[in-house]
């Protein structure tokens, strides 16, 4: 990270002004208030706890990987399952997204940093405390929480020791998004350069605002959630015991309140990222920004009103059940606009396929083949038959990984050259996608058939016949597990050093934005002087 | 039922170059289900044996074209402009083309409108499932960590059967049993007593549980519904006459060490078959029956197992 | 530089601060102490150590911040985030209430009915053949400390109006300090103040007695079926946050007393303010859909 403090330490001598230039040794990192400084750790983390959770996922294919135990015992597999989801949720997406906020936001509005850099800094190191008291219950008696990521009572409430740990590490985990939600907004709304009128923010930021709203609204009712259980396991409440006049499903539905705008939690900055990068290497303006702000605005206030879906098979009232399938399959439409502008962003654009627009294109094509996996789950009779199966298991990461997390990768491969000044290795970049791509597929197109088939989720042993696609889905999860890590060869290159980026880095394309206007790598303190947007 | 090396080698390939094989891949998979049997064929819904069952499928397989549709006209305007309008070839970006509001209200509406198509015929199969008017018998089944309980009522009042992992699959599937899965009939798919009912008759189950939130479901009838510890859940099915014989499910919500331990299997019968079942069920255990007759007995361990919350 | 800048070259950054590491530490070392607790690993006192270095954060940060605000180094771009920054915090926990009264109208209108056997939930008779559920219910297996399971609800008529009316003028007493802060009234700004947190806990200590005479006399204790459940986690978070308003509105007081504010420019009044109106609004919920209806 030395370029940092070089071009910190220069750009000071520049501007003679009380900023203080960054801190040097591990102080700069434990006492941050620097957005730059806070957005690099909060990457950092993820990327360690996408590797965490990816091992656990490694157990649970090579499990699956024929009929039989052979690694693992089924709790041992539960507790895989639910805390791959755990942290990969928690710890690698929803930290990208917040470490990506941090770089980008103050450098796309002309701010010269967040607005509450102190709190910012609070947000961050709360995770690693968070998480620390997760993955601890690897080590305490009854192991780790086995009840799903979904954590149903009265499963949950079977939980060993472990069972406080998780409950008070979603508290932290909770508290640290709320954080960081206010944060964004705040910048957003309190520290536009002047003349920055919302309408002409860049979609990154916009899709962050709305997001940040999602993540006010829904993490204090999982933390009311999760608290109902603790208080049902330790304190004699009824909430999800029948026989006191409460009701399991209760929970389900506190569950999926929170649960279902979160997964939108997971994708809207995806989307804002799509629709910054598209438009560069089409070399040509994002088609109906407007209206896309309008969907992205229309799919959050959706998301409020579609939970019931996760829960037809639970014996709700016949209205519910339509009401749920309407609004659900409502979704489609504004995230409909937003496939078609993409597509007409690129019709007759001038199109150079770099990695971050690679990872983009590829967004575009396996993002939607999940949505319409989706539109099928709503539909309640065929859910009947759908879930809790590995059709399920298929939609989500269809519209996690190569969702989410190639959203994720293509922000990285479009900003890292302004963060560390130099350009990666495009060899190396491309090998990553392409392995990447081939292999995702292979890992989760199988699981369709396998769902339709009929095989279960969340079983750590499988009849015989779905063996086949079972090897072929592990398989792919091998080689995307390993193509991961030239991923992480590619980062640490790029940070080492490499060809010097220029300002505009993607000369010849079409990079719109002010985070371009800073040299490579972004000054330590940016817009310390608020620049003028026409 | 077992999928040839052949189909992976070709999904593999077809997975390959992202999404649009993707559809391709979707494609093929309509194009195999064409042949479907009542039972899965590997890759697709099974067709099933009841009228819930078919009409489900013919839903999935509706949405499914309709996705593939639309996945054809999406994905090939894309790769379209992956082709033509590519920098390396010289094209020139119409910067001009910023918005367009008619196109943009079109391609709300025309989805829109699919999505009505989708929604008509899915409302239609729910009306029918959740009639649970006049049905012919009914059962009462708990889930249990990890084992189904079938109690009859109506006419077969009094048998009582408990249901479990039959004790082959139960040894191959420990941790390092060295058994081969391969070498066990019906796999994690066999129970020690099935579930026994008549074909053509109207089927009710009353769904509950004594510990945690299990799930009752046979893909072949097109049902499943959790099983909530305090609360019934009510579903029915019919099994069209002539479909009798043995059909197998698996506990579908998460309960647990052994979730993936506790299938079911219902023994369809003719009428006749079924009422000589229950005859001779009746017979054997008539004292036993007696004494299960009167409900009081489990609804007290409802009560009570209820009444510790964990 | 061009008076454009002004602004934002004069944006507080704060250059670096071992506060947001340090409360980490101590979230964590709380939750350590309450999951010891909890797993009975070690004595209710493992508790300790986090609460404390919960209170030292608290008064550190602020001790911090205040500091800085006397320095003026906040120019009004800071107050707007702080302003902001209070809000949503505010918003958060009212979703965080919202999640308890979701349960309590689920409970009500429809858990409880549905185990009764209402409408197409008929066959849950099979499971509760006597459970009449009508509300307020502590379900069917009538769980709590009296043997035959019965249980009083507290009438809103007592104690709870009582509350009410305290919580209704300390509103009134605070809008009023805050006037008199406005229009530079010190006086009147630190009776009524001192009123308003004053007013505040006997609030809490009302409540305490409410308590008191719940889990003795009416056999209403968190254990009574969900109606215990609800009732007590509402009341009691509510509770929690009064105490935390009136500590709050008792520092404020103090700085009041030492000359802080000013008539333009008192954020830190205000954010305290709001808060506590906040939670003046939450009991009126409290008032009408616990007690009363
Ligand atoms: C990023 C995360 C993400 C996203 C974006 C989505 C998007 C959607 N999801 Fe998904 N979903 C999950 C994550 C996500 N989901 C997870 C994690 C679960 C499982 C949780 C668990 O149980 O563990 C889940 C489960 C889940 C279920 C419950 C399944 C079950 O348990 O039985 C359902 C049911 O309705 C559903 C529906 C949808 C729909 C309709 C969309 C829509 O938003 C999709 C809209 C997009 C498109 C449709 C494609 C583009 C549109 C067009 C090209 C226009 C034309 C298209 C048509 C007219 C069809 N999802
Ligand atoms: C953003 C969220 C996210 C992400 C990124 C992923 C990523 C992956 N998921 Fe996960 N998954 C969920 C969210 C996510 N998942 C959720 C919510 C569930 C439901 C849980 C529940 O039922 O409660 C789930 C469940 C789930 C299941 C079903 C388990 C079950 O039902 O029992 C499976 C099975 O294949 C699976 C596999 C994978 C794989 C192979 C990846 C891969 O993409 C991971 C790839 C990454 C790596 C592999 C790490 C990097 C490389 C290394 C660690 C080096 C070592 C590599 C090797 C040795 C090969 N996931
Ligand atoms: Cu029973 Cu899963
Ligand atoms: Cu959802």
């Amino acid at each position: 990270m030395a370029m940092f403090e070089a071009s910190g330490t220069t750009h000071l001598q520049e501007h003679h002004e009380h900023h203080a230039g960054p801190a040097t040794g591990i102080k700069r990192w434990l006492f941050a208030t620097n957005h730059k400084d806070i957005g690099t750790m909060y990457l950092v983390f993820s990327l360690i706890m996408f590797f965490v959770g990816g091992a656990m996922a490694m157990v649970i294919r090579a499990e699956l990987f024929s009929p039989g135990l052979q690694l693992v015992d089924p709790e041992r597999f539960n507790q895989m399952t639910t805390n791959h989801a755990l942290v990969m949720i928690f710890g690698a997406v929803m930290p990208a997204f917040v470490g990506l906020a941090n770089w980008m936001i103050p450098l796309q509005i002309g701010a010269p940093d967040m607005a509450l850099p102190r709190m910012n800094n609070f947000s961050f190191w709360i995770l690693p405390f968070a998480f620390t008291l997760l993955l601890s219950t690897f080590f305490v008696p009854g192991g780790m929480a086995a009840g799903g990521w979904t954590m149903y009572p009265p499963l949950m409430l079977q939980t060993g020791d472990s069972f406080p740990m998780v409950i008070f590490a979603i508290h932290m985990m909770g508290a640290s998004s709320i954080m960081g939600a206010i944060n964004v907004i705040v910048t957003i709304l309190n520290m536009r350069a002047p003349h920055m009128n919302l309408l002409k923010m860049p979609l990154f930021c916009w899709s962050w605002l709305i997001t940040a709203y999602l993540l006010i609204a829904v993490m204090p009712v999982l933390a009311g959630g999760v608290t109902m259980l603790l208080t049902d396991h330790y304190f004699k409440t009824s909430f999800f015991n029948a026989a006191g006049g409460g009701d399991p499903v209760m929970f389900e539905h506190i569950f999926w309140f929170f649960g279902h705008p979160e997964v939108y939690i997971m994708i809207l900055p995806a989307f804002g990222i799509i629709s910054e990068i598209l438009p560069t290497f089409s070399r040509k303006p994002l088609f109906g920004a407007t209206s896309m702000i309008y969907a992205i605005a229309s799919i959050a206030f959706l998301s409020f009103i579609v939970w019931g879906h996760h829960m037809f098979v639970d014996g709700m009232p016949l209205a519910a059940q339509m009401f749920y399938m309407m609004s659900t399959m409502l979704i489609a439409v504004p995230t409909g606009v937003k496939v078609f502008n993409w597509t007409a962003t690129m019709w007759r654009g001038s199109l150079s396929f770099e990695p971050p627009m690679l990872f983009a294109l590829a967004f575009l094509f396996m993002f939607t083949i999940g949505g319409f996996s989706g539109v099928m789950l709503a539909l309640v009779p065929a859910d009947f038959q759908y879930q809790n199966t590995y059709f399920v298991v298929a939609h989500f990461h269809y519209v996690l990984v190569p969702g989410a997390v190639f959203a994720i990768m293509a922000a990285v491969y479009y900003w890292i050259p302004k963060w560390t000044g130099h350009m990666y290795s495009m060899r190396l970049a491309k090998t990553h996608f392409w392995l990447s791509t081939i292999f995702v597929n292979l890992l989760f197109f199988p699981q369709h058939f396998l769902g339709l088939a009929g095989m279960p989720r969340r079983i750590p042993d499988y009849a015989v016949q779905f063996t086949d696609w079972n090897r072929v889905s592990s398989i792919g999860a091998f080689g995307f597990g390993l193509a991961q890590i030239l991923f992480v060869i590619v980062i640490i290159q790029c940070i080492r050093g490499g060809k010097k980026a220029s300002a505009e880095v993607w000369d010849g394309a079409l990079p719109t934005g002010l985070e371009w206007t800073l040299p490579s790598p972004a000054p330590y303190h940016s817009f310390t002087t608020p620049p003028d947007v026409k | 039922m077992r999928v040839t090396r052949g189909d992976d080698g070709r999904s593999a390939a077809l997975s390959r170059k992202f999404g649009f094989a993707g559809a391709l891949c979707l494609a093929a998979l309509g194009w195999a289900a064409s042949a479907a049997a009542n039972t899965s064929n590997g890759y697709n819904l099974p067709l099933g044996v009841t009228e819930v069952s078919r009409d489900i499928y013919a839903l999935h397989m509706e949405a499914f074209w309709i996705c593939v549709g639309i996945a054809v006209l999406v994905f090939g305007a894309m790769i379209y402009s992956l082709l033509k309008f590519r920098h390396s070839r010289g094209a020139v970006a119409d910067t001009t083309m910023s918005h367009s509001t008619q196109v943009e209200i079109i391609w709300t509406l025309i989805p829109a409108v699919i999505l009505v198509v989708m929604a008509i015929p899915a409302a239609r199969v729910i009306l029918k499932m959740e009639d649970t008017r006049n049905s012919e018998l009914s059962i009462r089944v708990t889930g249990y960590q990890w084992k189904w309980e079938y109690q009859y009522m109506d006419a077969a009042e009094g048998i009582d059967i408990f249901s479990t992992l039959a004790r082959d699959s139960n040894f191959a599937r420990q941790l390092h049993s060295g058994i081969d899965p391969n070498s066990v009939p019906n796999y994690l798919l066999e129970v020690d007593h099935p579930l026994v009912v008549p074909s053509g008759t109207k089927v009710r189950l009353l769904l509950t549980s004594q510990d945690v939130i299990h799930a009752w479901w046979v893909p072949d009838f097109g049902i499943k519904r959790s099983a909530v510890p305090g609360f019934v859940n009510e579903l029915w099915f019919r099994v069209d006459p002539g479909k009798e014989g043995i059909y197998r499910g698996q506990c579908a919500a998460l309960c647990g060490r052994d979730h993936g331990f506790m299938p079911i299997v219902v023994d369809v019968r003719t009428p006749d078959d079924f009422k000589k079942w229950v005859g001779e069920q009746k017979a054997a255990l008539k004292p036993a029956a007696a004494a299960a007759a009167d409900r009081p007995a489990d609804r007290r361990t409802a009560g009570s197992v209820q009444a510790l919350p964990n | 530089m061009a008076p454009a800048h002004a602004e934002a070259e004069h944006y507080y950054v704060p250059h670096s601060s071992p506060w947001p590491l340090y409360g980490s530490i101590t979230l964590f070392t709380l939750m350590s102490g309450a999951v010891a607790t909890l797993n009975g690993w070690m004595p209710a006192w493992s508790l300790l150590p986090g609460f404390t270095m919960l209170a030292l954060l608290f008064i550190f940060w602020f001790h911090t911040v205040i500091g800085e605000n006397q320095q003026g180094l906040y120019n009004l771009a800071v107050d707007r985030s702080f302003r902001m920054g209070m809000m949503w915090f505010i918003f958060s926990e009212v979703m965080f209430f919202a999640a308890f009264f979701g349960a309590l109208f689920y409970a009500r209108n429809l858990a409880v009915p549905w185990l009764a056997g209402e409408g197409v939930k008929i066959f849950n008779k099979m499971l509760w053949p006597d459970f009449d559920g009508v509300w307020p219910s502590n379900g069917p297996a009538i769980i709590g400390p009296r043997a035959n399971g019965s249980f009083e609800t507290v009438p809103a008529l007592g104690l709870p109006a009582l509350n009410t009316a305290i919580l209704l003028a300390s509103s009134v007493t605070v809008t009023i300090a805050h006037e008199a802060l406005i229009s530079g009234k010190r006086l009147r700004l630190k009776i009524f103040l001192a009123a308003t947190f004053l007013l505040g806990f006997t609030f809490v200590y009302m409540q305490a007695k409410e308590y008191h005479e719940a889990y003795t006399e009416l056999g209403l204790q968190l254990g009574t079926g969900i109606y215990g459940s609800t009732f007590f986690m509402l009341t009691g978070f509510h509770g929690l946050h009064v105490t935390v308003g009136a500590i709050m509105l008792t520092v404020i007081w103090l700085r009041v007393l030492r000359g802080h504010f000013t008539p333009q420019r008192h954020f830190g009044f205000e954010a305290v303010a709001w808060y506590w109106h906040f939670v003046d609004v939450v009991w009126l919920g409290l008032f009408i859909f616990v007690y009363w209806l």
